[in-house]
């Protein structure tokens, strides 16, 4: 994931959803532009906050929403953080225009992205899914218990502060259980997945807080190597979430559950983020805006005809 | 004219014990049970029953406990059993969705409670919208009341009257509230909302119809109860004493009492696991202002990491756990071991 200066040019990028998820890629992008540049931070709200902070950066805005960027044939990369519903839309009055719409709703309208699993497998894709803050903090997770042995079925339960979890995502809870819990299965490899969203008031807020419980197929499960599987995988996101930790080492009860009395891994994940929009507290806005991040320069090098990434 | 018609209608009892109750038995209803259940209940004359996982709809889960039969199995038996009451199902946004409510209405339910942690409301904008569509009676329960004042619970309770919708319930669901909290969240939102007020009580501080009698003097619409008061923790309000209460109060319930007092003998209290009482740690639980349904969860952890619950329990409560967060009992449970010495056990 190098970013340095191989002066190619840049490719412009735009923005659609000034909201918590949109205004935090925004920053990400001015503080670390990599090759892409932030041509727009485009709302539907004139009085939002995300808007003004654009303004005060000198990046342009519109709250005329997805048209705004439309009318920008220079813009080759969106990046949307609306809602599930507001992609579909956007999508539809993007269709044909060239634009590679990397999606950070629940809406599952294109393939999902992971980027620790499979940052290159949808490089042909116009729209990738990004699936949720959840799943980017859980498949990862679940993709590298997965991998040393079989899991029968995978729970989230993602915690986040109420300041941090804003209008877009409230009004689409149940996409995000549907979504996230897809995901869980095509990328994390679970046979089956269920996510739990909560939304806690905790005043100071809360960290991101993922629980992910793994009920195991294999009575005889090798927990040592588990554990490790799952200590690289942490590794490797923290390259772009430096906050991303274990808050304890995996441990395993047992259970007694529809599939029968099985082992059940627990594993305790907690998301500070990088305080470039909210407080640190809210690595939920991180874990979505850095992974997008990662899937647009993979974009946009591509675009600029670089050699492929590293994956 | 008889004695009966001058008598000031009472609020509608909704009985929970086949929901709230399943927290008590670890989501083991049986089928059998359900159905006797419904009939005791229907022919006492109690209007509306709820009947669900404990965390409602989609509720079978590691974090809430999984079903030992397939929820809608017994939903339906629900349906089948009951002659003129409605039946009710709660659905908690995150956990049930749009998709089990569908499922819900054509089993032929009547009532969808749609609830949220109490600052929450806008989760549900779009489940009153799937359930207001589907033509069902919509109610919402506004979770952990205690722990906002009552203006805060005001603003949220008329975004849900926004929604569609039919009644908004204060819901202890620490059983931490005394009658004077009960009294006045009830009276805030009566000032707030067009729709109707409801309150849902808890007995961890054995306030349980206490509170409920403060709610019904403000003029609630309508109570829950539990037979026996079966649910986790130190139970809810008993149906069959609070149908008593409202009779004494000097209410027409619509309710034969005793047929309900014989019900909650002869019927409930025989399989049932415990009686909940207001004990060490269901009192602490609502002491600390902890989800009451957390008690059985907390109990396993507490065993299985060698843990005192009322640490446990403080600990919940200070960092604000809500419902739907069992994982934070686990969590807890092992930080308290660990700064206690104790070696958990990593393996079953």
């Amino acid at each position: 994931m190098s970013e340095n200066g191989d002066s190619s040019g840049k490719i412009k990028v735009g923005i659609l959803g000034s909201g918590n998820i949109g205004t935090d890629l925004m920053y990400k992008l001015l503080k670390r532009p990599g090759h892409m540049e932030v041509g727009m931070l485009a709302g539907i709200d004139p009085e939002s906050d995300g808007l003004k902070r654009a303004k005060n950066e000198g990046v342009a805005t519109s709250h005329h929403g997805v048209s705004a960027i439309a009318e920008d044939p220079e813009m080759k990369i969106v990046f949307d953080a609306t809602s599930a519903k507001a992609h579909v839309h956007a999508a539809e009055a993007l269709e044909g225009s060239g634009k590679i719409l990397v999606d950070m709703t629940p809406s599952h309208l294109g393939p999902f992205v992971v980027p620790p699993v499979n940052l290159t497998e949808h490089l042909e894709a116009t729209d990738v899914n990004m699936i949720s803050c959840g799943g980017q903090a859980s498949i990862p997770l679940i993709n590298a218990i997965s991998r040393v042995s079989p899991v029968a079925y995978a729970e989230l339960i993602s915690a986040n502060s109420s300041v941090s979890v804003g209008p877009g995502t409230r009004q689409n809870i149940d996409e995000f259980t549907f979504t996230t819990a897809d995901a869980m299965r095509d990328v994390g490899l679970a046979k089956r997945g269920r996510a739990l969203p909560i939304i806690n008031p905790a005043e100071p807020p809360i960290v991101m807080s993922n629980t992910v419980y793994a009920v195991m197929e294999d009575e005889d499960f090798d927990l040592d190597a588990v554990t490790e599987s799952i200590e690289n995988m942490v590794s490797e996101v923290q390259r772009y979430v430096p906050g991303y930790r274990l808050k304890a080492a995996p441990s395993v009860e047992r259970r007694s559950t529809p599939w029968g009395d099985k082992p059940l891994l627990v594993v305790l994940n907690q998301v500070e983020g990088a305080g470039d929009y909210f407080p640190t507290y809210a690595g939920n806005l991180d874990i979505m805006t850095a992974s997008a991040w990662r899937v647009g320069e993979v974009f946009a090098k591509r675009l600029l005809g670089m050699k492929e990434v590293a994956a | 004219m008889s004695e009966a018609s001058k008598k000031p209608k009472a609020p509608r009892v909704t009985d929970t014990t086949l929901r709230d109750g399943s927290h008590a038995v670890e989501h083991a209803f049986a089928k059998e049970q359900v159905r006797d259940i419904v009939t005791v209940l229907d022919d006492a004359g109690v209007q509306v029953i709820e009947a669900s996982h404990g965390a409602g709809l989609a509720g079978s889960t590691v974090q809430q406990g999984f079903s030992a039969v397939p929820e809608f199995e017994l939903i339906e038996t629900a349906v089948g059993a009951a002659k003129d009451a409605k039946i009710a199902v709660l659905l908690v946004p995150g956990i049930g969705t749009s998709r089990e409510l569908r499922r819900a209405a054509d089993a032929g339910i009547g009532v969808v409670r749609i609830a949220v942690h109490c600052t929450e409301a806008d989760v549900s904008e779009q489940h009153f919208k799937v359930a207001n569509e589907l033509g069902l009676e919509t109610v919402g329960f506004l979770m952990m009341s205690h722990s906002q004042p009552p203006e805060k619970l005001a603003e949220q309770a008329k975004l849900m009257d926004s929604y569609g919708a039919g009644c908004v319930y204060v819901v202890d669901s620490a059983g931490a509230l005394l009658p004077s909290g009960a009294r006045e969240r009830v009276v805030a939102l009566k000032d707030a909302v067009s729709c109707q007020v409801g309150f849902h009580a808890h007995n961890n501080l054995g306030s349980a119809i206490g509170n409920t009698v403060a709610a019904i003097e403000e003029g609630v619409n309508q109570v829950d109860g539990t037979m026996r008061g079966l649910g986790a923790g130190a139970g809810n309000a008993p149906t069959e004493v609070l149908v008593a209460v409202l009779d004494k109060m000097g209410y027409e319930t619509g309710i034969d009492t005793f047929a309900l007092l014989d019900a909650a003998e002869y019927t409930v209290a025989p399989m049932m696991p415990f009686q909940p009482i207001p004990d060490r740690d269901s009192v602490a639980s609502g002491y600390a202002g902890v989800y009451a349904s957390f008690l059985l969860h907390a109990r396993h952890a507490a065993e299985h990491h060698g843990v005192d619950m009322h640490d446990l329990f403080a600990e919940l409560g200070r960092r604000q756990a809500i419902a739907g967060q069992e994982d934070w009992i686990l969590e807890v449970a092992a930080e308290l071991a660990a700064k206690k010495g104790k070696k958990s056990a990593v393996r079953a």
